[in-house]
Order: C-alpha cells, then sequence, then structure tokens
C-alpha cells in the first residue's frame, strides 16, 4: 500500500493542482451557468438556436481545437488575453489559471444541461403563489426557484468537477504541460507514459484519480439525496 | 372596501367582458366550469394581465390599461388562496406561513401568527412538510400563508373543489371564521351552490364570460334559471335566521325567520346564532290549504309572486312568505290540478330532514351584505 501514497512532490503537485483547477473551474462556471440555463429554459428571444449551439460546442468539438480557440483568444496576443492582461493583470496562458478556465469551458455545456433541466422542471405556479406574497422576481429566484432547483445544481456542479478532473486536450493544448503551473493529473499521466519506467508513477496517479472521481460521484450521490428527501421528490 | 372590475379580454377563443363591483364581506364569483371566474379573480391578483379595462379594490387603481396602469402582483398586497394550496415543497408548514410576512412592511403587519394558528387549527402541523400533509390540511395552511402577508383582499379560487366532501364540510367552518372574525373582504370564486349560498353576503354570476346577474346572495339565489344545469338541482332560497331555541327532546332546533319557525335537525350553536340556510326547491312542496295528517313539520303561509317553467316537466314557483321568497320547483302536472296562478294563497311544506350540513352554516352576523 505504502507505494500507493508514497509520491513525489511533484505528483503531489499534480493532485493538488487538479483539485484546485477543478474546484475553480466548477465555482466559476456556477453563476454564468445558471444564468444561461435560466436564458435557455425561459428565455424567448432571437438566436436561442445560437446561444444553445454555441454553449455545446466544446461537447462536439475535438478538444484540441477547443484549446486551439482558447489559445487564440485569451492567449498573450489574442484580444480577450491581451485586454484583461492588460486592464486587470489577468493572465491565462501557461497559468493554472488558465487550464481552469480550459477545464471551465469544457465542463460548462454538461453543466448547463443539468441546470436547464431542473429549471424546465420547476413548478411555475410556486413561482407565481410566491409573487402573491409579494415577494419581488428576484426574491422568488432567490427562496423559490434556487431552492427547488437545488438538486439539479448539485449535478451540474459535480458533472463539472468530474469532467474538470479528466480534461486533458483543451488544456495541454492552451496552457501545455508546465509541471507545478499546469501539470494537472491526466497530463502527469500522459508524462509518465512517455518516458521508460514511467509505469509505476502512471499506475498510482491513475488509482488516485480514480479515488478523487469515486469520491465526488459519491458526494453529489449523498447531497442530492440528503436535498431530494427535504423536498420529497424521491 | 370595494371592489371594481371592469375588464375585457381575450384568451385563444374565449372571449371575457365583465363589470362588476362589489362592497361584500364575502363576493362569490359564481359560475359553471369555463365561464371565465379564475380568470377574473386571477387578473385581480395581477397573474393575468387584460386586454383592456380597469380594476379598482378600495379605490387604489390596480390596472387602468388606457392610463398604462399595471401594479405587479407582488406589489398588490392582494391575498390568494390556489385551488391547489401550491406550498412551497422545500419549506416546513411554518416557513410556509411566515413566507408573505417577510415582505410585508411591518407597519401594515396587521394578521398576528398565534391568532391565525388558531383560528385554522393548524398548530399540530407547524413543523410538517407540506407532502405529509392531507388535502384539508394542505388547504387550511394555504389559507394561513395567505393571511399572514396581511393582505387587503382574500382571493380564493374554488379552494375546496379538489377535497371530498367529508373534507369540504372540514374547511367551511373556518372560512366562514375567516369572514366574520377578520375583518377582511373575501372575493371567493366557486362552481357550487351549496359552498355559494352558504357562504356569500354578495353574488356576481357569470356565464360564458359576461356577468349575468349580481348583488345580494338571496336575490341573485332567486334565478335559479340562470344556474349551471349540473347545480340547478341545488338552486332554491337562501335565508338568513336566528337560533330561537332546542327542542332536546325530538333532537331538533327551531330557527326564527321572517318566513315563519322552521324546524330543523339539531344544530350545536347558542340561542340568537345567526343560521344561512338554504332551502332547495326541489325540497319544498305546495299545499293550497292547510295541510292536516302531513309528516313535514315546516309549512309557511304565502302568496305565489312568480312562476316560470323549469327544466323538463318542472315549473319553478315563487312564494312570498311574509317578504322572504321561497322556491318551489313541482311538476307542470301539479301545478295545474291545484289551479296555481299568480297571488294565490298557498303554503310551502319543506321537511324537516331536508336540511343537512350541506345547507345549514353559520350565517353573517349583524350588518349582513356589508
Amino acid at each position: 500500500m505504502n507505494w500507493l501514497l508514497d509520491l513525489t512532490p511533484d505528483e503531489w503537485n499534480a493532485v493538488r493542482l487538479s483539485i484546485k483547477v477543478a474546484t475553480v473551474a466548477m465555482l466559476a462556471s456556477l453563476p454564468p451557468g445558471i444564468l444561461i440555463a435560466l436564458l435557455l429554459a425561459r428565455g424567448q428571444f432571437w438566436g436561442k438556436t445560437v446561444v444553445n449551439g454555441l454553449v455545446h460546442l466544446p461537447l462536439i468539438l475535438p478538444p484540441v481545437v477547443t484549446g486551439y480557440l482558447l489559445l487564440l483568444t485569451f492567449g498573450r496576443r489574442g484580444p480577450a488575453g491581451a485586454f484583461l492582461a492588460e486592464h486587470f493583470g489577468i493572465v491565462f496562458s501557461f497559468r493554472w489559471t488558465g487550464a481552469a478556465l480550459a477545464c471551465g469551458v469544457m465542463g460548462f455545456p454538461l453543466m448547463v444541461r443539468a441546470i436547464r433541466l431542473s429549471i424546465e422542471a420547476v413548478d411555475r405556479r410556486m413561482e407565481a403563489a410566491a409573487g402573491t406574497l409579494g415577494a419581488n422576481p428576484l426574491w422568488v429566484f432567490a427562496t423559490i426557484t434556487l431552492p427547488l432547483i437545488l438538486p439539479g445544481l448539485i449535478a451540474g456542479a459535480i458533472l463539472a468537477f468530474a469532467k474538470a478532473m479528466g480534461e486533458f486536450g483543451a488544456t495541454i493544448t492552451f496552457v501545455s504541460n508546465i509541471p507545478n503551473e499546469t501539470q494537472t493529473l491526466p497530463s502527469a499521466i500522459y508524462t509518465f507514459t512517455q518516458v521508460p519506467g514511467g509505469d509505476e508513477g502512471a499506475l498510482r496517479l491513475t488509482l488516485i484519480s480514480i479515488v478523487i472521481s469515486m469520491a465526488a460521484l459519491v458526494a453529489s450521490e449523498v447531497l442530492a439525496r440528503r436535498v431530494g428527501r427535504r423536498l420529497d421528490i424521491e | 372596501m370595494s371592489v371594481l372590475v371592469d375588464i375585457s379580454h381575450r384568451q385563444g377563443g374565449f372571449a371575457i367582458g365583465a363589470r362588476f363591483e362589489s362592497a361584500g364581506r364575502l363576493t362569490a364569483l359564481f359560475g359553471a366550469s369555463g365561464s371565465g371566474k379564475t380568470t377574473l379573480i386571477g387578473m385581480i391578483a395581477g397573474l393575468i394581465r387584460p386586454d383592456k379595462g380597469r380594476i379598482e379594490v378600495d379605490g387604489r387603481v390596480l390596472v387602468d390599461t388606457g392610463a398604462g396602469i399595471f401594479v405587479p402582483k407582488h406589489k398588490r398586497r392582494i391575498g390568494m388562496v390556489f385551488q391547489d394550496a401550491r406550498l412551497f415543497p422545500h419549506l416546513s408548514v411554518a416557513g410556509n406561513l411566515r413566507y408573505g410576512r417577510w415582505f410585508t412592511p411591518p407597519a401594515e403587519r396587521y394578521a398576528d401568527i398565534d391568532a391565525v394558528v388558531d383560528l385554522l387549527g393548524i398548530g399540530p402541523l407547524m413543523n410538517r412538510r407540506p407532502a405529509k400533509l392531507s388535502g384539508g390540511e394542505k388547504q387550511r395552511v394555504a389559507i394561513g400563508r395567505a393571511l399572514l402577508a396581511s393582505p387587503r383582499l382574500l382571493l380564493m379560487d374554488e379552494p375546496l373543489a379538489s377535497l371530498d366532501e367529508a373534507r369540504k364540510a372540514e374547511i367551511l367552518p373556518y372560512v366562514e371564521r375567516l369572514r366574520d372574525e377578520i375583518k377582511i373582504p373575501i372575493v371567493y370564486v366557486s362552481h357550487s351552490v351549496a359552498e355559494v349560498a352558504r357562504l356569500a353576503s354578495d353574488v356576481v354570476m357569470l356565464a360564458q364570460g359576461n356577468v349575468v346577474a349580481s348583488g345580494p346572495t338571496e336575490a341573485v339565489m332567486q334565478r335559479l334559471d340562470l344556474l349551471p344545469a349540473e347545480e340547478r338541482g341545488e338552486g332554491g332560497a337562501v335565508l338568513d335566521t336566528k337560533v330561537l331555541h332546542h327542542d332536546e327532546n325530538f333532537g331538533m332546533t327551531v330557527l326564527g325567520s321572517a318566513a315563519g319557525e322552521l324546524r330543523v335537525p339539531q344544530l350545536a350553536m347558542k340561542t340568537g346564532t345567526p343560521v344561512r340556510i338554504r332551502i332547495r326547491a326541489r325540497d319544498v312542496m305546495i299545499a293550497t290549504e292547510k295541510p292536516r295528517g302531513l309528516s313535514a313539520l315546516n309549512i309557511l303561509p304565502g302568496t305565489i309572486t312568480a312562476m316560470s317553467p323549469g327544466e323538463g316537466p318542472a315549473v319553478e314557483v315563487g312564494i312570498d312568505c311574509n317578504g322572504v321568497t321561497v322556491l318551489a320547483r313541482i311538476t307542470e302536472q301539479s301545478r295545474q290540478a291545484l289551479k296555481l296562478h299568480l297571488g294565490g294563497k298557498v303554503f310551502a311544506v319543506i321537511k324537516t330532514v331536508s336540511f343537512d350540513r350541506a345547507n345549514t352554516g353559520a350565517g353573517l352576523p349583524a350588518e349582513t351584505g356589508g
């Protein structure tokens, strides 16, 4: 068993970095995820199909393409990248933040889908009832809609987290594979498989990645069940 | 307190053009399903925006399409009790009850939580989830939730329609207490003659989106011809009476009314309590001379003031008994055999046992009709 936990500092860093990147990607994409899901579920506007298509693009494009597009837009010389670096000092290229961005974008369609479905399942008559009790639309959202979509929100967040833990193609294309900065678990495993005698390290990290993914899944199940029991939806 | 509605609206192929004004304590919007009742109440609540028209509650303009006024529902302070209760599933009963209070400006909070909980008998339910409540309990909590937002007007959209007879009987007394104890005007949507006759001080009768009659309950309910076909058998006179005394030996209560004394199955009410009764036209027989050797206990002398053809072989006869009109539904054959004519002196005969829980309820005390 010891050999499993006997990780080199670089390997530990990859584990830690992966969790950090996935957590940040998940949390940062929640607000826009909810917003876009609301827009798609409830909005009636021109170009809705286009928005829906754009959101789903990362799901169908090869990850390398998504990564390359991110590099073109958010790279040092990309229009968005240059603007953010100049005005806000936010740099994505070859930083862990870039890995988080890539992971967030890749997980976004999964998150939006889950949230959108739960929003569409909300009984709008409940919201009307809350309105007659004096709640303005914002309060209705905060006190009725949000609690009712909580199971979908959790499911979407966990999906995005799991996707981020496993993201490889877009990340390596956008921010490369720099130990201690952008080398996430999948990248580290990939590196091990490229060098002679790296099998043991690759296997160790593979097992760790399985454990983390399973833990996330179990956690989401437990959470969803607890929320579900409160809502009596079971 | 008054409600004024004057709107015209088109929903799909259905056109509504309704105008009414009511200052009643409990105004019933009454009509068959599809007559536009729920749409109208939805407009008062702010759930539906009328194409054209004006809605005022207590002089406050809520809708005036001409002036471009449409007060959103959360600013109207009008409570609504829905047919399907619509309790929030993620909150406990207590959480549901407190919900509206949150959004009420402190200066306008008149409803007291303990008093409302007590009035509706929902104290033991406070920690339960809505999913664990019976239909009747849900509806009581929904009423409490609406009340605790301290509304200026309470709207009730067929609150009993989805309940069985036993549950209806459980809720009705609470609605009566609401009407009599909490001084809040109520607009009540219903398609049931029994509910309207028992609860309403005023009735607005609707058919195909139009107001066909409106006014005090006793007067409007006389119009048997306007009742929805399936409810016609339930129609009849509505009388406001008082408990005179109880006849313990025979298990009866004697009620006093302008028309005379009426014996009904014993009521658990104190002497002097107002009682609203409905005498179904089909339960009334007519005699041309005072009957003898008859089991029926209630015999009211009167004069025939109206006769109109009813459904099938029936004739509907209005009998003025000392200022109160009692309606009788008899056959055309009997009318001819008895040679009934307008102005004729007759006796209305009503069996005591024809009064049951469905047509006997707490009367509106004091200033009936608000």
